[in-house]
């Protein structure tokens, strides 16, 4: 890039982060970081989900504080406490779904946290319109500022924070994923007003999935993978083919292999399932015996899938078929009478019932067996749960604790036997491994394989390479709420997955 | 046209509405219900709602609620009563010094409680409810302060006043509306009580003290239930430990929910909150004119304030008479 950034190379930096490490309950999630932010730079932050460079920008914001390591702003070391200092030092990160107060009007949105007066100074109403008005203007957009928070697109929501960055004058403008929830023209208006932002000398870290814009914004990149950074480079150093592999180049684990099983017939069968706005023209199918793999970022719309055919958020259009009857799924229960199962992403909030004992959790998806009168009978309860128990291997204290007390893995293992009490057809598991430790994944993967085995289709949902490409005999991709490809287990690579997994892959094919 | 439009769109316009028809529908039937003197009984059943209500207003803004308010209302006249009665030379305005601190004080407990422990307003404030009620009974031995104990010229506000002969509690009422209004719309920490209840998780990243803005409301609250406790004692001429105050909170949270107020925080207005507490005084004043019997008012009294809240609900969503439904 020539201009302002080219001549900005022999400044002393905006920020300056040297060795910055961070460690949430003793995992850590990044690795001594250094790294450089020039002035007036748009520069963009690129890796996997859980590489770290959102956990990075928010360090930088003072949302979370760094483990050990230090920052510079225009050559001088600074406390980054919290995100009012932040503020005052001059950055402003602007989240996805901006953080707002949806019953205050725009102008209140923009001035709250800013002064320093004192709580029973008045409130210059008319100036805070009128400050307000002319920070749209000079945006160039057209939002009426006395209106709630509530009412704005997401998109309108971003503007404003932008325009709370320029209210207080911040040199670094952080912007997470700012274009996920966007339409393409909201997305142009962001870019021209970013690089509006650039030419007044202020610095912008863009973090984005999708390389075309990242290509069309930024000066340079840095990479991050694992927790460490991989490298800083110009934009123009790099093909989107060597961003892929430096964004994945970690080394494949090892990893047990799915037991080769018996394929039979098709058990469940999608056709052009839509939910607009999610998903859209989804058809494929997943036979006996198959672990079908199911890839894509965060967001591409694989969750969606996986609730609309459980019934938790029906499609709009298009069938499903199981075992090759067509099925009307209009709430999970529907679901379950059918022989399927669903094992949701999100443990905490979807999964477990944290305050009951282990024991009804994994009876909960079966009520008529433990009560066939509508009274619970506890021998029933407890034989079919400590049978699940055994097979499965739960770890735990008593059968009767509440499950909330057992580890992640463990909890998860619970779920899984809630779900085998069905005895399924079809398993559909939604990031079954997320948050659980390395052993106790290779048990579920076991687990797994021998579900398969018995007969069961499996659709497996994972943000983890390894995990899909070792598991699965059929990898999809979805991006962008579409299936973008279809490879076999023998033709699946992770360079291959992640390029249909990138939005906007038409440029990629070139680059490649 | 659009300025009458964007009127009527406001909340306040859907309660005014609902006001008049009610009163219309019962003049229709009784027309007494109409005239001047009974507005002065309308307006005389709500000056203790309508002080209370302005704190209730700010807590519930602020995503809290305060259930203990009429337990505040009740020991703060009690300690006031027993002032006057066993102190009978000190000046009786020192009486609302004492009313509004004690009532200070309770609510300053109430908000420690909620910001220290980090416990649910609702828990924290049904026990202290009780414990203040208990309170009462214990500093009182459950003994009533008597008529002839109330200053005079305390009870004389409950009667007239210089101006046009109306009753001085109405003009305090509405005087605390005021500054109600003006601490909502025009204080930055006013405007902090709703940016606080829009988004408790958001606030402190702005920089605004959460904990000393909850220990603010709860403080105003409780001083204005303390505020209330000694105009009960100018009204009625007693403190009574069991009755003085009892339910009390929950007329004066039905009024700020009639009026608008979110229990989700971060919505209400002062306007609102008049009209929700005027409109509880017309159902209070109809009750007994309209010749229903004593034992069946409080159903009543508590279908009325359900069916206005569905009304109230349609008029958000709908605007009045279909409004909202209509092109602009």
């Amino acid at each position: 890039m020539t201009g302002p950034a080219a001549l900005s190379q022999t400044q002393v930096p905006l920020i300056s982060a040297r060795g910055i490490s961070k460690q949430f309950a003793g995992v850590e999630v990044l690795r001594d970081v250094d790294l450089d932010l020039r002035v007036g730079e748009i520069h963009a932050l690129l890796g996997e989900n859980g590489a770290g460079k959102s956990t990075f920008a928010k360090i930088l914001a003072g949302v979370h504080r760094p483990t050990t390591g230090t920052i510079a702003l225009n050559g001088e070391q600074v406390e980054v406490a919290n995100p009012v200092v932040a503020q005052r030092l001059g950055i402003t990160l602007i989240h996805q779904e901006p953080i707002s107060f949806p019953d205050l009007s725009v102008a209140e949105n923009l001035v709250l946290g800013r002064s320093e007066d004192g709580w029973f100074s008045p409130v210059p109403w008319a100036k805070m319109t009128r400050d307000a008005r002319a920070l749209m203007d000079l945006l160039g957009v057209d939002i009426d500022v006395t209106q709630p928070m509530r009412g704005l697109s997401i998109a309108d929501q971003q503007m404003v924070e932008i325009a709370r960055a320029l209210a207080s004058d911040s040199r670094l403008i952080i912007m997470d994923e700012p274009t996920a929830p966007l339409t393409p023209r909201e997305v142009e208006t962001l870019f021209g007003i970013a690089r509006r932002l650039r030419s007044e000398g202020r610095t912008i870290v863009f973090i984005s999935h999708r390389l075309e814009e990242v290509r069309a914004l930024c000066d340079r990149v840095t990479i991050f993978r694992d927790g460490n950074k991989v490298g800083t480079h110009t934009i123009d150093e790099l093909t989107d083919a060597d961003i892929i592999r430096l964004m994945i180049g970690r080394p494949l684990k090892e990893y047990l292999h799915k037991p080769r099983t018996e394929i039979g017939a098709v058990a469940l069968e999608v056709e052009n399932l839509t939910l607009p706005g999610r998903f859209e023209a989804i058809s494929f199918s997943v036979r006996r015996g198959e672990i079908v793999g199911l890839g894509g970022l965060v967001g591409a719309g694989r969750t969606d899938v996986a609730r609309a055919i459980f019934g938790v958020a029906p499609a709009l259009s298009g069938t499903i078929r199981i075992n090759g009857k067509q099925a009307t799924i209009r709430e999970p229960d529907d679901a379950i009478a059918l022989g399927l199962a669903f094992v949701p992403e999100d443990r905490a909030q979807a999964g477990i019932f944290r305050s009951l004992s282990v024991e009804q959790n994994i009876t909960a998806a079966v009520p008529a067996r433990i009560a066939p009168r509508g009274f619970i009978r506890r021998s029933v309860e407890k034989a079919l749960s400590s049978e699940a128990i055994r097979s499965l291997r739960v770890r735990l204290a008593s059968a009767r604790q509440p499950i909330g007390e057992l580890s992640g893995g463990n909890q998860q293992k619970a779920i899984l036997a809630r779900w085998l009490l069905t005895d399924p057809t079809v398993l559909i598991l939604d990031e079954p491994t997320r948050g659980i430790d390395i052993g106790v994944k290779a048990e579920f993967y076991d687990r797994i394989g021998e579900l398969a085995a018995s007969g069961r289709a499996i659709l497996l949902i994972s943000s983890e390479l390894p995990e899909l490409l070792a598991l699965s005999d059929r990898i999809l991709v979805m991006s962008e709420g579409r299936l973008t490809a279809e490879f076999p287990r023998a033709e699946a690579s992770q360079e291959k997955i992640m390029k249909a997994a990138v939005p906007r892959s038409a440029t990629l094919g070139e680059a490649a | 046209m659009s300025a009458l439009r964007s009127l009527l769109l406001r909340r306040e316009a859907g309660i005014l509405v609902m006001i008049m028809l009610f009163c219309l529908a019962v003049g229709l039937y009784k027309p007494q219900f109409l005239t001047g003197n009974n507005l002065r009984v309308i307006l005389l059943l709500t000056p203790l709602i309508m002080i209370a209500a302005m704190g209730q207003m700010l807590v519930l803004v602020a995503r809290h609620v305060d259930l203990s308010m009429g337990s505040i209302l009740g020991l703060s006249a009690m300690v006031t009563g027993m002032m006057f009665r066993d102190m009978p030379q000190i000046p009786w305005m020192l009486g609302f010094a004492v009313a509004i601190g004690t009532g200070a004080l309770l609510g300053l407990i109430n908000g420690a409680l909620v910001t220290l422990f980090r416990l649910p307003a609702i828990i924290v404030t049904l026990g202290t409810l009780n414990l203040y009620r208990g309170l009462t009974f214990i500093i009182s031995n459950a003994r009533q302060v008597d008529r002839q104990y109330i200053p005079t010229e305390l009870k004389a506000m409950s009667q007239t006043s210089p101006i046009f002969g109306v009753p001085s509690i109405i003009f305090i009422a509405f005087g605390v509306a005021i500054l109600a209004y003006y601490f909502t719309m025009h204080t930055r920490v006013g405007r902090q009580v709703f940016a606080l209840g829009s988004n408790p998780v958001a606030a402190p990243l702005r920089g605004i003290k959460a904990n000393q803005v909850t220990l603010l409301v709860f403080t105003i609250s409780g001083a204005l239930a303390g505020l209330a406790g000694i105009l009960y004692a100018s009204r009625w001429g007693f403190v009574n430990p069991s009755n003085t105050g009892a339910g009390f909170e929950f007329q004066v949270i039905a009024a700020v929910v009639i009026g608008g107020v979110s229990i989700n925080g971060g919505v209400g207005s002062v306007p609102g909150v008049v009209l929700g507490v005027l409109l509880l005084g017309c159902v209070s004043a109809a009750l007994p004119l309209l010749g229903i019997p004593g034992a069946a008012q409080n159903a009543i009294y508590g279908t009325v304030i359900l069916i206005a809240l569905l009304i109230d609900r349609t008029v958000r969503q709908q605007g009045v008479l279909g409004l909202r439904r209509l092109p602009a």
